[in-house]
């Protein structure tokens, strides 16, 4: 049963890269790491999961899901969008960086504004 | 058999890592923190759901799976612009 062997490594695969994605919103040092850990491999872990179902529903019980692939699509899409919009929301509330980060464009560009705006004003 | 066992195996694993986001989710010094750690237990979630409705050979939960997905999104999409602008919904000027 060669399918059955595909279908059990896709479903595993998927589980330890969730896990591997938890292990990386456990130790990593700030909400920005993170969200990038906890965003990008657990839809990846997911989307493995959902396939490797779909698979299976497809092999075995000739049942073709169109909610599983509506499923994959939707998590595929949203679950980005949510950790931007999060991440968004940690900056603008002024959660601080890790002090080991050496790049902070959104803050130098925020201050350039603000003296754009103080100048015309004053 | 042994495609049972890799299922079960599957569902620990996906347990052990529900559990490690709630840590997080008790810990976690912002509250951005707490939100992103709570979708990830959504994702999680999902992805258990999958697991199980093989390990039961019906296809009855996938509502559940689109359910918990567009639940999931919804309640995170709030609690981002809670935390950022104070309110959910804007009032017109």
């Amino acid at each position: 049963m060669i399918g059955e062997w595909l279908i059990g490594i896709l479903i595993l695969l998927g589980a330890i890269v969730c896990v591997i994605s938890v292990f990386g919103l456990i130790r990593l040092p700030d909400v920005y790491l993170r969200s990038h850990a906890a965003t990008k491999s657990a839809t990846m872990g997911v989307l493995l999961i959902l396939f490797g179902g779909f698979l299976y529903f497809w092999a075995f019980e000739n049942h073709i899901s169109i909610k599983l692939l509506l499923g994959i699509v939707f998590v595929f899409i949203t679950s980005p969008v949510a950790g931007h919009l999060n991440g968004r929301a940690a900056y603008r509330s002024g959660v601080s960086l890790w002090k080991g980060s050496v790049q902070d464009d959104l803050k130098t560009e925020r201050k350039r504004m603000e003296q754009k705006d103080s100048g015309k004003s004053g | 058999m042994i495609f049972e066992t890799v299922l079960i195996i599957a569902l620990g694993i996906l347990m052990l890592s529900i559990l490690a986001n709630l840590y997080r989710v008790v810990k976690g010094p912002s509250s951005a923190d707490r939100v992103q750690a709570l979708d990830s237990v959504g994702i999680n979630l999902i992805a258990s759901i999958a697991v199980f409705s093989v390990l039961l050979h019906t296809h009855a939960f996938f509502d559940l799976i689109l359910l918990i997905g567009i639940l999931s999104f919804i309640g995170t999409i709030a609690f981002a612009r809670f935390i950022e602008r104070g309110v959910v919904i804007e009032r017109k000027r």
